[in-house]
């Protein structure tokens, strides 16, 4: 009984300090503003910045003379205190989200196949353009989802990419991952949106969508200040997209959407019906 | 026409080979040693082979409800584990020790890792191992076969592999009479669990899922080759104390293991070689199980340990990618 | 019997080759409008070099090659080009094209040189192959003339001539060596000169006998070995036919010139019989018109720009409603969106499956089976690999040798779980080589 105590205190006697010494021999010095940066940074190893990882992104900063590259994820409050930390002057950071420019699930929107495999967009792509008959729209395979490093992005029943507006930090990954580039990084302010994507001509986009951008031009004759209209999409010019909202209910589509009140949270983005006018449905 | 297309990246056609047909196939292999146990071991075996079977699939059903995965019943695995575990037990188990049995394997054995082709271990030996250690003596009660409408009743007694055991730890000598009976060993006229027992229905099966192309000869051939060949070695070193290989080969769970819970796919090496070592591990550890350890039976515990080896020996027996010279270990 | 020769892995699809196999090839006649993709091979596309309603003659060049690994395409009849527009295209997007109206003459442009192999110098016959647009017409479409031109530090040995057609459901190359195995001949013979090389092979499968005969028939008293080789799929991919008959590896990552062998198929050597001797650009193929959807299963030899339907309305039409249209064979080939795209120097099969022979199942988990690793060709572990893959993680892809992946589709058709391995690992090829780009 003794020996065995004895024997195995002592073992751990020696464990303890073999890795002692190694602790003290061994250790590497690291600047303590890189491990305070490190502290404030928001840990998803976003690779936003450019950086491998958040500590790649702290090591940089400690090297360098200047912050070089901002911390989306982290926003202002993050920029402000590594600036503190450093003596650097604090660097504007606008606070971005992403914002899915399609509304166009399965039920809204036609393919042009039935496509079987691989359940990825950017592998779906691959076969013929992917399976949708708009050229932009969403596949809805959620590669986005995927990637998004902080979970805030949900795939709908009907099969469309939403992005919370809460738990976005603007990192840009899913922009990265679409293939359609559906995605698109926008001002956290801005609230309006034309949830299209697709550069077709009206008359193309009315066959294969109740939802889509025909580029009537009608929400710029409403607002020329606020919209601008090309390549057949119209888009929302943010710098003023205060008067935007102006033009959402004069949209014949119902392809602007307003979240002033509020941006759809998850799933539920589906449930907001839309109601469509036209009677028609092209055969 | 074309948004009734289908598209798909290639090739566009598929062996008709699937999933569910593989586990119906194995299934159906199992038939004649269910029908033999229920022959010989009589209304119990039927209980338990319904039990298992039915309590398994019933867990299965519980748990897609509970972690709100996809109900995979169909695919037939959850009653293949059931039928394997039944196969595994005493005739003389409770009803309630097969529930317990199902419920482990299912759970234990399968649903925690992530279900079908994620479990590291055969689900159904890990159930009966569980029983083993913590019901031993449920586990280990054998009655000798009472062979329907013989009007015997089922009498207590040991397996031959227990017999020798308990001869050779008591007088360090084989038993009496031991080589007598191979002819009822390979009808399956002994005790044992309700599945082992009858190699000829065992055979049988096994030559189904040969020619169905379910099983390669890897696993069985060197599991069994092992056996024979460290078994026999044993026996030439010391007739007196070592049974012969033939005892070895036709007691015990050896053929059951070998054609039907060693070839295991989930659980057993992609590549033909890794499979070639795995069966030479589960032989070697069956026979030292049984000449050297506590238990009578090693197939069991040898089949598990090399589940866990499986990974490891994936690793070493990865196939030479076309092109390259033959790959440093790493 | 001696054991036929072959490759490790690999199996064997039902190949349903009787539908056609004994069908003689019937030419296709001219349909209303002739859609001339200026893509039609790997490498740069071709510059359009005529206007809407310019008259052309049959074998005009229409589109001009740009750059080196480049071919040009030419009218595959007389008549006049009414557009030149982004039109339906076999890789399932809209791609330029001259689109031609025949004039019925079917007239062959003037200059057309005819000319002794013998008599022209090495360059001047790769010229030609160049100008007659000849790309590997096994389905690959690489330019001919770059894949005989290897750099002076690979020297070549060794020529393979690829009559093996493994792919299910396809005979136009086993037609085409029954029916004229002359110009194969004669294309061997002009590619023994390009390559100066005497040790010749012609594999072939053992599952097409008659061509087998007539080949040695053909290539009796000369040098040529024709050889019978095992049926088993993928025999006809180029590094598993090579490693067949020579016993050679072509290393991982490797093209068949780093083992001293160029390896073309029977009719791109008839193609090139053509080209050099007559000075006929390649203009037309054999293509095998099959597939439960088509009422009359034929071989057809089609002009290049037929647009697919026009395929179908000579071989009956369809057969009830189409569900899968494949450009090419079953195994490797492409599915097609609409029967509106042209058949190209490429297109050696169309194959259309019927409503009902596609089955939809989900796919399930990974039961470990080991069916792709006996079946893969390369030694690759599919399974493992695609794992990797869905989880993003492409270094280890790359590890496991992701890239010597050839695509064969052995993996996917023995998969159980109907797992989309060749697809996935396709995936991984494309995140390998973006994370190679980035790297630079």
């Amino acid at each position: 009984m003794f020996a065995a105590i004895a024997s195995l205190g002592a073992i751990g006697l020696l464990a303890a300090l073999a890795l002692g010494f190694a602790a003290k021999k061994f250790a590497v010095e690291v600047d303590p503003r890189e491990l305070a940066i490190l502290e404030i940074l928001p840990g998803a190893n976003c690779g936003a910045c450019g950086y491998p990882g958040c500590s790649g992104y702290a090591k940089m900063v400690v090297n360098g003379d200047k912050i070089a590259a901002t911390c989306p994820p982290g926003g202002a409050m993050v920029m402000g205190k590594i600036a503190n930390i450093m003596g650097f002057a604090p660097v504007e950071i606008d606070p971005q989200v992403a914002v899915v420019m399609c509304q166009g699930d399965n039920q809204k929107s036609k393919e042009k196949y039935h496509y079987l495999g691989l359940a990825d967009c950017q592998a779906a792509q691959k076969v013929a353009d992917g399976p949708k008959q708009c050229p932009g729209g969403c596949l809805g395979l959620g590669t986005c989802e995927r990637t998004c490093p902080f979970g805030a992005i949900e795939m709908t029943e009907e099969g469309l990419a939403v992005i919370s507006r809460k738990k976005c930090t603007g990192c840009g990954k899913c922009v990265e991952a679409c293939p359609r580039d559906v995605i698109h990084m926008t001002p956290l302010d801005a609230t309006t949106h034309v949830l299209c994507n697709s550069h077709d001509r009206g008359v193309l986009v009315r066959k294969y969508c109740d939802i889509g951008c025909i580029a009537c031009q009608i929400c710029t004759k409403q607002v020329p200040d606020a919209y601008r209209v090309e390549d057949s999409l119209a888009t929302v010019v943010y710098e003023y997209y205060d008067e935007a909202p102006e033009a959402v209910d004069k949209c014949p589509t119902k392809c602007i959407r307003d979240f002033t009140e509020g941006y759809p949270e998850g799933s539920s983005f589906a449930d907001i019906s839309v109601p469509v006018k036209r009677g028609r449905r092209a055969a | 026409m074309s948004d009734q297309l289908y598209l798909s990246s290639s090739p566009h056609i598929h062996s008709g080979e699937t999933t569910d047909k593989v586990m119906r196939a194995v299934i159906y292999s199992l038939l004649p040693a269910c029908g033999v146990a229920i022959y010989f071991f009589g209304l119990p075996a039927l209980m338990l082979l319904l039990v298992c079977t039915v309590g398994a699939v019933a867990f299965e059903a519980l748990c897609a409800k509970l972690f709100h995965s996809k109900l995979a019943i169909a695919d037939g695995s959850a009653a293949l584990t059931g039928i394997l575990l039944a196969l595994n037990l005493p005739p003389s188990a409770p009803w309630w020790l097969a529930l317990l049995g199902a419920a482990i394997a299912i759970i234990v054995g399968k649903q925690v890792y992530g279900g079908l082709g994620y479990n590291p271990f055969n689900p159904a030996l890990v159930a009966r191992v569980v029983l083993l250690i913590s019901f031993p003596v449920q586990m280990t009660s054998w009655s000798a076969p009472a062979p329907l409408g013989s009007g015997v009743d089922a009498l207590t007694t040991a397996t031959p592999l227990g017999e020798w055991k308990t001869a050779v730890m008591l007088t360090g000598k084989l038993p009496e009479g031991m080589a007598s009976g191979f002819g009822s060993y390979f009808v399956g006229n002994m005790a044992g669990c309700i599945g082992e027992v009858s190699a000829i229905a065992l055979l049988l099966g096994a030559l189904y899922l040969f020619w169905k192309r379910i099983i390669t000869w890897q696993i069985p051939v060197s599991f069994i080759g092992t056996v024979v060949v460290v078994g026999g070695l044993f026996w030439l070193s010391d007739a007196t104390r070592y049974p012969d290989p033939l005892f070895h080969l036709l007691t015990g769970g050896l053929i059951l293991g070998a054609f039907f819970m060693a070839t295991d796919m989930v659980t057993s090496p992609v590549t033909g070689r890794g499979m070639l070592v795995y069966g030479f591990g589960c032989g070697l550890v069956t026979v030292l199980i049984r000449l050297f350890g506590g238990y009578p039976e090693g197939v069991s515990f040898a089949i598990l340990l090399m589940n866990a080896a499986t990974p490891l020996i994936d690793r070493y027996t990865r196939p030479r990618v076309f092109g390259t010279v033959a790959e440093v270990e790493r | 019997m001696a054991r036929l020769k072959t490759f490790p892995g690999g199996l064997h699809p039902p190949d349903n080759k009787a539908w056609t196999a004994a069908k003689a090839i019937e030419i296709c006649p001219l349909p209303e409008e002739l859609i001339i993709p200026l893509s039609q091979h790997i490498g740069a596309p071709a510059e359009a070099c005529v206007a809407v309603g310019d008259k052309v003659k049959k074998g005009q060049v229409v589109g001009r090659a740009k750059g080196f690994v480049s071919v040009p395409v030419h009218a595959s009849t007389s008549g006049e080009v009414t557009a030149i527009e982004p039109r339906p295209h076999a890789s399932g997007r809209n791609l330029p094209a001259v689109v031609i109206a025949p004039d019925g003459e079917d007239e062959w442009v003037d200059d057309l040189a005819a000319a002794d192999p013998e008599a022209l110098s090495v360059e001047e016959i790769k010229d030609r192959l160049r100008d007659a647009g000849i790309v590997g017409m096994g389905g690959a479409t690489f330019p001919a003339h770059v894949k005989l031109s290897p750099p002076g530090e690979k020297p070549i040995d060794t020529l393979i001539l690829n009559g093996v057609e493994c792919e299910p459901y396809l005979t136009a190359d086993h037609r085409l060596m029954l029916e004229t195995p002359g110009k194969v001949r004669q294309g061997i013979e002009i590619l023994r000169k390009v390559l100066a090389v005497d040790n010749i092979y012609l594999g072939i499968e053992a599952n097409k006998p008659d061509a087998i005969a007539q080949m040695r028939e053909e290539c009796a008293g000369s040098d040529i070995k024709v050889e019978a080789l095992e049926v088993k799929y993928p025999q006809g991919a180029e590094k598993q036919l090579i490693l067949a008959l020579t016993g050679r590896e072509v290393p991982s990552g490797g093209l068949p010139m780093d083992v001293g062998v160029v390896v073309q198929n029977v009719g791109t050597a008839a193609a090139i019989a053509d080209a050099v001797t007559l000075g006929q650009p390649l203009i037309e193929r054999i293509c095998t018109v099959t597939g439960s959807g088509v009422n009359e299963p034929k071989n057809l030899r089609v002009r290049v720009g037929t647009p697919l339907a026009h395929l179908v309305e000579q071989c009956g039409g369809l057969d009830g409603e189409p569900s899968k249209l494949i450009m090419g064979g079953p195994m490797m080939g492409m599915a097609q969106l609409t029967l509106d795209v042209p058949a190209t120097r490429g297109t050696s099969g169309l194959l259309i499956f019927r409503r009902g022979d596609i089955k939809v199942r989900e796919p399930g988990p990974c039961i470990r089976c080991g069916r792709c690793v006996s079946a893969c060709p390369a030694g690759l572990l599919p399974t493992t690999i695609a794992a990797y893959a869905r989880l993003s993680m492409f270094d280890e892809t790359e590890e496991f040798k992701a890239m010597d992946c050839i695509e064969c589709g052995c993996c996917s058709f023995s998969c159980p779980s109907l797992i989309p391995l060749v697809q996935t690992l396709r995936y991984a090829k494309g995140a390998i080589l973006e994370k190679r780009r980035k790297m630079q």
